[in-house]
């Protein structure tokens, strides 16, 4: 029996045909082939998102990026007038990898004024330009003018950084964001700095995790100890059903309840909950900012009183997580292979003020590890028997239609590179049908 | 070792803890690798032991300069980000480490200073 309205065709996945309603292969996970068309149609073509302003504090702030399946590492840096910019990590001499410390394929962070070569010593300063070569007149006609740095597209939206490694790219972060960027824009991340910041190596494709976090029909089974036992038996009897689905171009959204913060029941939850009224869906009192109230119209869109989080699904490998009690979490998968991916959880909350706040957060932070594990070690499992090709299609339902979305999204992607490798692929954006 | 070198590591009132002082641990990945290293007596002990003492740690806690805590009073918030770690074991799985997450491992890059 349903528990919350559908579209009037009768489920989420008919509202967009486009999607159908078969079974779906996974050969796109697991085909090495598949990988490296995807790494050049999408990780070379499109923005991604690779971290916040916040870790960018001042001029001469910045931070290195491995973007393996972009085949790039990019240095992301404030300059002296306060703009960000994106560089590929490339001295322009003979190409040494210009900034790293001790391991080259390790990510770094840290303050500078200026980047200079290990290897023999050219300067570049914090916009890019070159301003010092070692013995310049040993050179031949060499101009430091045309020796800055390779720029990478770079853009700033609500503090989120995103670079594209594409040169040829036209559309801005804002026009790829689209409707359910726009939706949300104005929410206050800038007051949500305190962060805790998690890295996993997880042995599955990178699609595979994305879709482990873009449905909640496993909650009631997956995570089922992680409720008292008789809230896990009513959970597991319900099922789930999401308040609302929004899918637009490469991007989608699912919208859920969440009785959990504050729970209707305090023996619903575990004591240590109740005790410091905090848990998987946060602290239990929002903090006190302005912003979150009302909140960016893109958010509960279906206006229920249930609403508990809305997750956001940024094509390709970002997800943006807004939850009720006025906290966000961002998710990024980074493939390292067809079967392997590097995973990043990272939680923002406004600043505690006392040690209560703080430790509602620390259960927070330490509840998200202990799910966040019990998916990852599914995946391994659930990479490992899709290779054997012994089963090759899957029945997807209705609360799985990101997953859907997602795979056919990547899938047009690849096609479009392989009829035109050089023509940037624009998702045509189908409205729903209402 | 010397007379004067074993001191109270916690707080005077909450001197009922002290033999729970080595859970006093800086970071995330400390106090995870202590769960995983501990046996289910030893984690129930130190929750039977640490979680009727929460609320008055946080009465305690909750009157000092959260970014200014002398040196005691960290300790003490350290070891109850320990017994929220440890609630899990305690209080949903049973044993130390998460079910079914044999291979899986998460680690923390970025964590709070205090």
């Amino acid at each position: 029996m349903p528990y919350f309205d559908k579209p009037a065709e009768g489920s989420w996945t008919a509202h967009y045909p486009e999607l159908g309603t078969a079974p779906v292969s996974y050969e796109d996970s697991i085909s090495p082939e598949h990988y490296e068309l995807e790494r050049r149609a999408i990780f070379a073509k499109t923005w991604l998102n690779v971290g916040r302003v916040e870790q960018l504090p001042r001029a001469g702030s910045y931070f290195t990026r491995e973007l393996q399946a972009a085949g790039t590492s990019v240095i992301v840096v404030r300059g002296t007038d306060g703009e960000v910019r994106a560089f590929h990590n490339i001295c322009r001499h003979r190409g040494n990898k210009l900034v790293w410390n001790d391991f080259p394929r390790e990510e770094t962070s840290g303050v500078c004024r200026q980047f200079t070569c290990k290897y023999h010593g050219w300067r570049y300063d914090l916009q890019g330009a070159c301003t010092f070569v070692q013995q310049e007149s040993e050179f031949f006609d060499l101009d430091k003018a045309d020796y800055g740095l390779a720029p990478v597209q770079c853009e700033v939206w609500e503090g989120f950084i995103w670079v594209n490694v594409d040169p040829d790219n036209t559309l801005s972060v804002a026009e790829y964001l689209g409707d359910l960027g726009a939706g949300i824009a104005g929410y206050p991340f800038d007051k949500m700095t305190q962060v805790y910041k998690y890295r996993a190596e997880v042995g599955s494709n990178w699609k595979l995790f994305i879709d482990a976090f873009a449905e909640f029909y496993h909650a009631p089974v997956l995570h089922a100890r992680q409720a008292v036992a008789d809230e896990s038996r009513k959970l597991q009897g319900y099922g789930y059903e999401a308040l609302a689905y929004e899918i637009e171009g490469p991007h989608g959204m699912v919208s859920s309840w969440g009785g959990m913060a504050p729970p209707k029941d305090p023996s619903m939850v575990k004591p240590i909950e109740r005790t410091l009224r905090s848990g998987l869906f946060g602290p239990w009192d929002r903090p006190d900012i302005d912003g979150l109230d009302p909140l960016p119209p893109g958010l509960n869109p279906a206006r229920s009183p249930a609403w508990g989080i809305d997750s956001f699904v940024f094509f390709p490998n970002f997800m943006l997580l807004v939850w009720a009690p006025g906290w966000y979490l961002t998710y990024h998968y980074w493939p390292t292979s067809y079967n392997s991916h590097i995973f990043e959880g990272t939680l923002y909350f406004v600043p505690p003020k006392n040690a209560t706040e703080r430790l509602r957060q620390e259960l927070a932070a330490v509840t998200f590890k202990e799910y966040a594990l019990q998916d990852g070690n599914t995946l391994e499992a659930t990479q490992m028997m899709l290779e054997t090709r012994a089963v090759t299609t899957f029945p997807l339902n209705d609360q799985e239609i990101l997953l859907r979305h997602l795979h056919k999204t990547a899938r047009e992607y690849v096609a479009a590179y392989q009829r035109d490798p050089n023509t940037p692929y624009t998702p045509v954006r189908v409205p729903a049908v209402s | 070792m010397s007379e004067e070198h074993i001191v109270s590591v916690l707080p005077a009132e909450f001197a009922d803890l002290e033999p729970f002082a080595d859970w006093s641990l800086r970071t995330e990945a400390e106090r995870y690798a202590k769960r995983l290293s501990s046996t289910m007596d030893e984690l129930q002990t130190f929750y039977d032991a640490a979680s009727p003492r929460l609320e008055a740690i946080l009465e305690y806690l909750d009157a000092l300069e959260l970014r200014g805590l002398p040196d005691e009073a960290t300790r003490l918030l350290w070891l109850s980000y320990s017994l929220v770690n440890v609630s899990f074991p305690v209080e949903v799985w049973r044993q130390p480490r998460v079910p079914d997450s044999g291979a899986a491992s998460m680690d923390v890059v970025i964590e709070p200073a205090v």
